[in-house]
């Protein structure tokens, strides 16, 4: 300290990276024991229903306390990792895209963003390629390896579209200011109309669709994308109109599956 | 080294996720906004760390959560245990003789939420920007407690045999009735949280429970009816978190009107 305000000294760096080093390990204790806490529900859920219920040693104890380890590293590295890149990248940009004027371009990020993570996400391919087995057993599509594979992607490009549209649809509601319950009410209508008229099979797959399109990296930068806009745009609230980009993200796939369903 | 290997290929996986997102984000940067990143070491290591962090807790999760509570869910869904605890050796089972199967949902369903990364993130967020008065640990333990009372209602359907889109109707009926109740600042959150819930952790062994029962319940079809859980668990904290902030209003108003 009282050798950094002064340039002639040459290690006047050394108070600051030993700052930043105090900082991180500050950081790191905060997000073990955040995610020390996160954990303990499932501890004592296996616990108790493995040991009382069930009535049964839990197996390979070296092995549970090593992969709990792992999980609790994991989850604390993940939690700094956040507020290190994925937060200021989604606020970041929010606010570049506002200052310079281009909206349009926002737009075109919202969609990339939405359609760029959805469609190569594993649960979704997983997914569609039992739907695709689902659709040839019930004689919607021929039964050939061909036939199956053409269905499962058109399925994944539904799904990856339809998370684009929502985060298009999401963005410019927040740039508009508009409250998301009415557009929430929109999709719901939709997705209450077409339940009537989809073919049974695909509605227990397009109410999942809309469960898996949300990974755990893509959440925090859409999350942080909303509040940054709402922060940069004059008389927006953070929490009114910067929530709610998820919500639709998790809506439309619902939509488009039933209308994939009712046009193949 | 068998873990080594398996650690690479769920790095692998990770690897593969994370280059679209950071493909976008990086040529909407270089080439639309044409400005450099603030601080791009920072944001690099930060990149790494998620990487690295979502690629340990997934291993960790295959390693120790996830055979267990399959092995659990199909142990407790399993007609020899329903039997051995319901009334006697009667076929005719009732729909109560799944109780523990219920509590396994609700149990199950709260503490993978709670543990949900990607919850975690939106509820540092929400508390940062409602200058602290949603808490990170409310409102997990509020989804938490809506996705218990969603998948335990979700076994019960299972257990019936009654059609999921009457559920999911009478559900939406319900968030829209609190829509019109609830405060406001919380109901974009409610949506969100909707969303999240269903991850990494919750969907696996949810899935499990699902495909479980309906493989051992007579006439249900795991491609029918194994799929509706999660429906059922991203819709009933929409419900927990408005109530929650419901009752939180209520109870402030009644503090105020008695001081």
């Amino acid at each position: 300290m009282h050798s950094a305000d002064n340039p002639l000294v040459s290690h006047s760096r050394k108070p600051a990276s030993l700052v930043v080093v105090w900082t991180i390990a500050r950081r790191a204790a905060g997000a073990l024991l955040e995610s020390a806490l996160a954990l303990v529900p499932i501890v004592l859920v296996i616990a108790f229903f493995q040991l009382i219920v069930l009535r049964q040693s839990v197996p390979n104890m070296g092995q549970m306390l090593w992969g709990g380890g792992l999980v609790l590293t994991g989850l604390a590295l993940f939690v700094l990792g956040l507020q290190m890149a994925l937060f200021p990248i989604g606020e970041e940009m929010a606010h570049s895209f506002v200052r310079k004027g281009k909206l349009w371009w926002l737009l075109a990020f919202a969609f990339a963003l939405g359609f760029g993570t959805t469609v190569a996400e594993p649960a979704l391919i997983a997914i569609s390629e039992e739907a695709a087995r689902v659709a040839a057993s019930g004689r919607v599509i021929e039964d050939s390896s061909e036939a199956r594979g053409s269905y499962a992607i058109g399925l994944r490009l539904t799904v990856a579209l339809a998370v684009g549209f929502a985060l298009v649809v999401g963005v410019f509601r927040t740039l508009k200011g508009w409250p998301v319950h009415y557009v929430v009410i929109v999709g719901y209508g939709c997705v209450v109309v077409m339940t009537f008229f989809a073919p049974p099979d695909i509605i227990g797959i397009a109410f999942d669709s809309g469960g898996v399109t949300t990974s755990t990296v893509t959440v925090p930068l859409v999350a942080a994308l909303g509040i940054g806009l709402a922060n940069t745009i004059h008389g927006r609230d953070p929490l009114i109109d910067g929530f709610g980009l998820i919500a639709l993200a998790s809506l439309t796939p619902i939509v488009f599956v039933m209308a994939y369903g009712m046009l193949y | 080294m068998d873990g080594l290997v398996g650690f690479g290929f769920t790095l692998m996986a990770m690897l593969r996720d994370i280059v679209p997102i950071a493909a976008v984000l990086f040529g909407f940067q270089v080439l639309v906004l044409r400005r450099p990143i603030n601080n791009p070491a920072r944001v690099a290591m930060g990149m790494i760390f998620v990487l690295f962090g979502l690629a340990l807790f997934l291993e960790g999760l295959q390693m120790a959560l996830f055979p267990l509570g399959r092995l659990m869910a199909e142990q407790l869904t399993s007609p020899d245990f329903i039997h051995g605890s319901g009334a006697g050796t009667s076929e005719q089972l009732d729909w109560l003789d799944y109780r523990w199967v219920y509590a396994f949902a609700a149990a199950i369903g709260f503490a993978t939420t709670v543990a949900e990364p990607a919850l975690l993130a939106v509820a540092i967020k929400a508390s940062e920007v409602s200058g602290g008065t949603i808490t990170v640990g409310g409102l997990r333990v509020a989804v938490g407690l809506g996705v218990a009372v969603g998948v335990a209602l979700g076994v019960f359907r299972i257990v019936t045999g009654t059609p999921l889109h009457w559920y999911i109707i009478a559900g939406y009926v319900a968030v829209m009735i609190q829509t019109a109740f609830a405060p406001r600042l919380i109901i974009p959150l409610a949506y969100d949280s909707g969303g999240v819930t269903t991850s990494t952790v919750t969907v696996p062994l949810v899935a499990a429970l699902g495909l479980g029962l309906a493989e051992t319940i007579p006439g249900r079809s795991p491609m029918l009816d194994g799929f509706g859980l999660i429906a059922f668990a991203s819709l009933f904290p929409i419900m927990a978190v408005m109530g929650y902030a419901q009752l939180v209003e209520w109870q402030a108003r009644r503090w105020a009107r008695n001081n």
